[in-house]
Parts: structure tokens; sequence; C-alpha cells
């Protein structure tokens, strides 16, 4: 786990030091003008993000109660939530108005969310499965373990989104 | 060290610090930039201090003794045997249970990569059981005084008797209660 936590900090660390040489070393206007980033969209993305950690939160306490149905419905909550978020940056990036072409505002954008975004696609691969074994009963209050690691996936995902929303778009 | 990820509510719990923290800097950056760097830095720090000096609950603690649950007129020996051991004395009369740690290094430890000695581990146990038909034998986590404590709460012994080197004994020695003497 340490050695996953410490591959994801420098992965992400050299993407975010791209990120403020740019902003902070180059002193590259951000976003560059006359482009503008979808802020209000990011917003209630970050919220959608949220919430389906608390239903994943829900999930699992609810299968280390016994409480299958109260598990199946939290997954499903969550898979739907992390499918609207991926689905909603994809169509942000569709009506970006800029890509990666264009400097190294828009480089460093796309690879900063996409990267994340990535990690989410991975998160819902991991939920999908973990769904399906939930709805053909493979977990029960003793026997849980896949659901345990999925969530910490889920929650690692959503505390690099909060990270990348701060610096990207709000500050 | 905390280790924020070390269990679904342990990383929902670090989702909501952070939460806390990135809407403390987002206020503040928006009064000045420059107290907004300033709040991250402390904010970057209380965490790393958080992660570093707050202790795992109950790590701080020293190890509980375990007390044996031995039924009257019974003795029960628990012998701790690493890998590669080929026979242990076993006490005429006593009810026996062979430990077999699965000793890892710390880089396998760390990488999980325990399968060989695990496998190891399990041949040794194997071949004691062979040998010792009236013992239960079996194989335990890759620290030793780990897979003692394991067996311990399943296994009420008198004593543990360790075939290994003199660090296993007496790390043993130190975290259980009972009397722990060499094989």
């Amino acid at each position: 786990m340490y050695l996953f936590i410490a591959s994801e900090i420098m992965l992400f660390g050299s993407f975010f030091t791209a990120y403020f040489f740019v902003r902070i070393v180059n002193g590259t206007p951000w976003p560059t003008p006359p482009y503008h980033l979808p802020v209000f969209v990011a917003t209630i993305n970050t919220f959608i993000l949220m919430t389906s950690s608390a239903t994943m939160h829900w999930a699992t306490q609810s299968i280390k109660r016994g409480n299958v149905w109260g598990m199946r419905a939290g997954l499903l909550l969550t898979f739907l939530m992390g499918l609207a978020f991926l689905t909603s940056q994809l169509y942000e990036y569709m009506r970006a108005g800029f890509n990666t072409s264009n400097g190294a505002f828009p480089t460093i954008f796309f690879c900063l969310t996409g990267l994340h975004g990535c990690h989410v696609f991975v998160g819902l691969s991991i939920l999908l499965f973990m769904t399906i074994r939930a709805f053909r009963g493979h977990f029960s209050a003793e026997h849980h373990h896949g659901v345990e690691i999925g969530g910490i996936y889920w929650h690692f995902v959503d505390v690099m989104w909060i990270v990348v929303f701060t610096t990207v778009y709000i500050l | 060290m905390r280790n924020p990820l070390r269990s679904e509510g342990e990383a929902y719990r670090l989702l909501w610090i952070v939460v806390g923290g990135a809407a403390v800097i987002i206020a503040a950056a928006f009064v000045n930039t420059w107290l907004g760097v300033a709040v991250a830095v402390i904010a970057f720090g209380a965490l790393g201090w958080w992660l570093m000096k707050e202790p795992v609950p109950g790590a701080a603690d020293p190890p509980k003794p375990v007390a044996s649950g031995t039924p009257p007129g019974t003795r029960r020996v628990l012998v701790v045997a690493p890998p590669g051991t080929e026979t242990v004395a076993a006490p005429d009369g006593a009810e026996l249970l062979v430990v077999v740690p699965a000793l890892a290094s710390t880089r396998e430890s760390l990488t999980g990569a325990v399968d060989d000695r695990r496998h190891d581990a399990e041949a040794t146990a194997a071949a004691l059981e062979a040998r010792l038909p009236a013992a239960r034998v079996e194989v335990g986590a890759d620290d030793p005084a780990l897979a003692v404590e394991d067996a311990l709460r399943v296994f009420g012994a008198d004593e543990v008797l360790v075939a290994g080197d003199d660090g296993m004994l007496e790390a043993i020695r130190e975290r259980v209660a009972i009397p722990v003497s060499r094989a």
C-alpha cells in the first residue's frame, strides 16, 4: 500500500510540477486568454464525486452490518455517479474550445484532468465488477474484502480530484 | 506513521480532511494570494504532522499480555519452527501446536511478494506433520511474534518453544506473557 501511495504521489507530482512550472515560473496566465475553464460544470462534478464517496462509504458500512441490499444500492449509486462524472468530463472536453496544440495551458489542463479521468475509469471498472459480484451474492458481513479495497481506491480518486479541482479550476 | 489508506473508513476520513483543507486554502487565496500560499503550506504541514505523529489507534499501547486458556490438567505447548526445521522435540504428554512462520525479507513484506516464502513454510509444515502425527502444524504470518499471537488466540498454550535464533526468541518473549524458551 505504501508503494502504491508513493508511486501515485510521484505520478501526480510530476504533472503538478509541470503545472506549477508553467503557471508560476513561466508566469503563464491561467487560463490563457481567450480561453475559459468550465468551473461551474467542474463544481457540479465535484459534488457528484463527493456524494459518490458517501454512497461508497454507505455500501461498505452496510455490508459490515450484514445489510446486503444497502451495499448493493450504495455500489450501484456510486457506479452511476462515477459514470456521470466521467461522461460530463468528456462532454466538457468536447466543449472546451481548446486542445493540446494551443499551448502549455491546455496541455497541462488535459494531462492533469485526463490523468485523474483515467483513475476514475479504473475505479469505475473496479466498481462494475464489485457491483456485479454484490448482486451475485459474493459478499457478506464476514467476507467483504473486495468492497473494502474498492472503497479505498474510490476515496483515493476523490481525494486526488479535490486537489486537481482546487489547483486547476479554483486557484 | 499512519497509513491514510489503511481501511475504507480511514480513506473516507482523509477525503473530508482534504475537502476541509481545500476550502480553507481557497478562502484564504481569495483574500490574498500569498495568504493562500501560506495557508497551503500550513495545511500540508499539518497533514504531514498528522500522518507522521498521530499513532494508529492501539499502536502506541504496549501489547496486551495474552492469557492462556488451558483447561485444567492439560499441558499445551506452542512450538515455533522456522522454515527448514527438520524436527522438533515434542514434550511428553503435551498437546502440541507447531507454527511455521512464513519468514520474509523486508522487501518481500513491503511488496507482498511472500508467495515463495509461504510455499517454503508449507513444505516445512508438511514435513513436520509427517514426523509428528499427534501434533497440529500450521503456517503462520511472516512475523514470528505475530504468528505466535495469532496462534495463541485459538490455542491457549502454557509455554512457547522457539526453534529459531536468539532474535526470534527475544521478539516473541517481548510480545507474550507466557514462558518462552528455546526448543
